[in-house]
C-alpha cells in the first residue's frame, strides 16, 4: 500500500512540475528578452517608439518605421483575407457542409495551412512579384516587383486558412432553429446568411480575425523575401518597405555592437508584447462566443 | 440546412429581385472561395511537377557545390533537418505531454489557469522571437552557432502544439472510463498512464506529428541559431544546415542554377510536411476516439 501512495504523490508532483515548467518557460522568455535588450532600452529610451531614424553607423535605433511597416502590411493582408475567408467560411459552414465539394475545400484549406512560410515566400518571388511588377509599370511606379503590397497579398493568402477554418466552425455553431425561423418567414438563404448567421457569429468571426492578425504580425520569412527591405518610413504601398520581423531576420546575424544587437532584441520584445496582446484578445472573443 | 429551395410567387418583381440577389450572393462567395484556394493549389501542383523533375539520386545524396559547378545536392540539409527536428522532438514531446496531462487533470486549479494561459501565449509568439531567445540562452554563452540551439528554438515552437492537443484529447475521454479503473482499485498513476492516456493516444500522436511538421518547416529561428553549413555536419554543437533555410538562400540568390536547387528542396520539404499532415489525418480517422 505504502508503495502505491508514494508513486501516487510522485506522479502528481511530476504533473505539477510540467505545469510549472511551461509557466516558468514563458516568464523566462519574457525576462531574457527584457534583460538582453536592456542596453538598448537604456540607450534608446522612448525615442525607440517615436523616432524614425534607424542608422547603425550613427548608433541611432528608432523603430517606428518597422512598427508602421508591420501594422500596414498586416492591415492590408487582413482586409484581403477577411473578405476571402468569410466567403470560404460561408461556403464551408453553410452552403456545402457535406459532400465531395466540402471535402475538397476543407482538404485544400488544411493543405494550405501546412505549407511552410519559406515556400510561400518562394512562390511569392516567382509568381506574385512579376504580376506586381506589371502593376507598378502600369501605374508608373518603379518596377521593383517587391513591395509592401506584394508582401500584404502573400500574407493574406498565408493567414487565410486560419480565419477561414475558425469562421467555418463558428458559423456551424449558429443554432439551426434561428436560421430555420428566418427561412420559414420567407427569407432567401443569402438573406439568412446576412441577417441571421453572420450577425450571430460576428464576435466569433472577429476573434478568428484577431488570431490571424497575430500570425500576420509575426510572419517573417515570406515577408522578408518579397517586401524589398528598404529602411525608412514609407506610406507608398507600391514601394519597398520593412517590418519588425524582417528587420530582425535581415540584420540580426550581422549586427555588430552591443546596442545594435540589443536594439534588434528590443524589437523582438515589442513584437512579442504586441502579438501576445492581440492573441489574448482573440482568444477571449472566441471562447466567449463558443460558450454562448 | 442542405438544400432549402423556396417556391414563391415568381411573378412578383420584388421577389424575383430577391431571388436574383440570392443566386448572385451564392455565386459571389463561391467565386471568392475559388480565388482563395485554387491558384495556390495549382502552384502547389506546379512545385510538385517542377520539383519532381529536378530530383534524382545525386540531388538527395550529394553536398552542395560552389556556383559554376553543375550538379550538387542537399544531403546536408536533409540530414540537418532530421537532426534538428529530432532534438526538438526529444525535448518537446515529453514535456508537452506531461503539461497536457496536467492541464486536463487540474486545468481548473490556479496553476492550471496560469499554465494554460502561458501555453496559449507561447503558441502565439512569432517564431523569430523564439529564435532570438534561443540565441540569448545558448548561442551567446557558447560563443558560436549550434544545431542544439536551433533544436531548442524549434522545441519552444512545438511544445504548445503538443500540450494543447494532448489536453484537448484527454478532456474528451469519458469520466466513466477512469471511474471504472479507479473503482477496480487501480492506482491513480496507473489509471492515467494505462487507461486515460492510451485511450487518447491518437490525439497525442496527431498533435506531436503536427508539431513536427510545423518545426520542420520553420526557417526564421534557425537564421541565428543553427545558422547553416555547407558541409555534412553531424556535431550538434556546431552550425548545421536545414531544408527551409537552404530554400531561403537558394531562392533569394540571383543564380538560376541555385533557384533550380531551391525548387527541388521545396519539393522535398513539401513532401515531408504534407506527408506528416496526411499521416495525421489517417491516424485521427483510424483511431478516432469512439465512446
Amino acid at each position: 500500500m505504502k508503495g502505491t501512495r508514494i508513486s501516487d504523490t510522485a506522479f502528481r508532483s511530476l504533473l505539477v512540475i510540467g505545469g510549472i515548467a511551461v509557466s516558468v518557460l514563458l516568464v523566462a522568455i519574457l525576462f531574457s528578452l527584457f534583460v538582453a535588450s536592456k542596453p538598448a532600452l537604456v540607450a534608446n529610451g522612448l525615442r525607440f517608439l517615436t523616432g524614425t531614424e534607424w542608422d547603425p553607423v550613427q548608433n541611432r535605433f528608432q523603430a517606428l518605421p518597422f512598427v508602421f511597416g508591420t501594422l500596414l502590411t498586416s492591415l492590408i493582408a487582413l482586409i484581403i483575407s477577411t473578405v476571402l475567408s468569410l466567403a470560404l467560411a460561408v461556403v464551408m459552414g453553410e452552403y456545402y457542409r457535406n459532400g465531395p465539394f466540402a471535402f475538397i475545400l476543407q482538404t485544400a484549406v488544411e493543405l494550405l495551412a501546412g505549407i511552410p512560410s519559406v515556400v510561400y515566400g518562394f512562390i511569392g518571388l516567382f509568381f506574385l512579384v512579376p504580376v506586381i511588377r506589371l502593376l507598378q509599370e502600369a501605374l508608373g511606379a518603379p518596377p521593383y516587383g517587391v513591395s509592401i503590397l506584394t508582401a500584404s497579398i502573400l500574407l493574406a493568402f498565408m493567414i487565410l486558412p486560419y480565419s477561414a477554418s475558425i469562421g467555418r466552425e463558428i458559423i456551424s455553431l449558429v443554432p439551426a432553429d434561428l436560421k430555420e425561423a428566418a427561412l420559414s418567414l420567407g427569407a432567401t438563404p443569402s438573406e439568412t446568411v446576412w441577417k441571421v448567421t453572420l450577425p450571430y457569429a460576428r464576435s466569433g468571426i472577429l476573434g478568428g480575425v484577431l488570431l490571424s492578425l497575430g500570425r500576420a504580425l509575426g510572419e517573417t520569412m515570406a515577408v522578408t523575401m518579397v517586401i524589398g527591405n528598404a529602411n525608412g518610413f514609407s506610406l507608398n504601398i507600391l514601394g519597398p518597405g520593412t517590418t519588425m520581423a524582417s528587420v530582425i531576420a535581415n540584420e540580426f546575424s550581422e549586427a555588430s555592437g552591443d546596442v545594435y544587437l540589443a536594439s534588434l532584441i528590443e524589437i523582438a520584445l515589442l513584437l512579442f508584447v504586441i502579438t501576445a496582446l492581440i492573441n489574448i484578445a482573440g482568444k477571449i472573443v472566441v471562447t466567449r462566443m463558443a460558450r454562448m | 440546412m442542405g438544400d432549402l429551395r423556396l417556391i414563391p410567387a415568381k411573378s412578383d418583381p420584388a421577389v424575383r429581385a430577391r431571388l436574383r440577389g440570392d443566386v448572385s450572393f451564392r455565386a459571389l462567395v463561391l467565386v471568392l472561395s475559388i480565388i482563395a484556394t485554387v491558384p495556390l493549389l495549382l502552384i502547389l501542383l506546379f512545385i510538385i511537377i517542377r520539383g519532381a523533375s529536378s530530383i534524382n539520386w545525386q540531388f538527395l545524396t550529394q553536398l552542395p557545390k560552389p556556383i559554376g559547378e553543375a550538379g550538387g545536392g542537399i544531403s546536408n540539409a536533409i540530414v540537418g533537418t532530421i537532426i534538428l527536428v529530432l532534438i526538438a522532438t526529444v525535448i518537446s514531446v515529453p514535456l508537452g505531454v506531461i503539461a497536457g496531462v496536467f492541464l486536463s487533470e487540474s486545468g481548473k486549479s490556479r496553476l492550471g489557469t496560469v499554465a494554460r494561459l502561458s501555453v496559449e501565449t507561447l503558441m502565439g509568439i512569432p517564431s523569430i522571437v523564439l529564435g532570438i531567445v534561443a540565441y540569448v540562452w545558448i548561442v551567446r554563452p557558447m560563443g558560436h552557432f549550434s544545431a542544439f540551439s536551433g533544436g531548442i528554438s524549434l522545441a519552444m515552437i512545438m511544445l504548445p502544439v503538443i500540450t494543447l492537443s494532448t489536453e484537448e484529447t484527454l478532456l474528451m475521454i469519458p469520466v466513466s472510463l477512469r471511474e471504472a479503473a479507479l473503482a477496480l482499485g487501480v492506482s491513480y498513476p496507473a489509471t492515467i498512464m494505462r487507461v486515460v492516456v492510451p485511450a487518447g493516444m491518437s490525439g497525442i500522436i496527431t498533435g506531436s506529428l503536427l508539431a513536427v511538421a510545423r518545426g520542420a518547416g520553420e526557417t526564421a529561428p534557425l537564421l541565428f541559431t543553427s545558422f547553416g553549413s555547407p558541409f555534412m555536419a553531424l556535431n550538434i554543437f556546431r552550425p548545421m544546415a536545414a531544408l527551409p533555410q537552404t530554400i531561403f538562400y537558394y531562392a533569394t540568390s540571383p543564380y538560376p542554377e541555385w533557384q533550380a536547387l531551391a525548387w527541388g528542396a521545396s519539393f522535398v520539404l513539401l513532401v515531408i510536411v504534407l506527408a506528416l499532415n496526411i499521416v495525421t489525418k489517417l491516424v485521427t480517422s483510424r483511431w478516432k476516439i469512439r465512446f
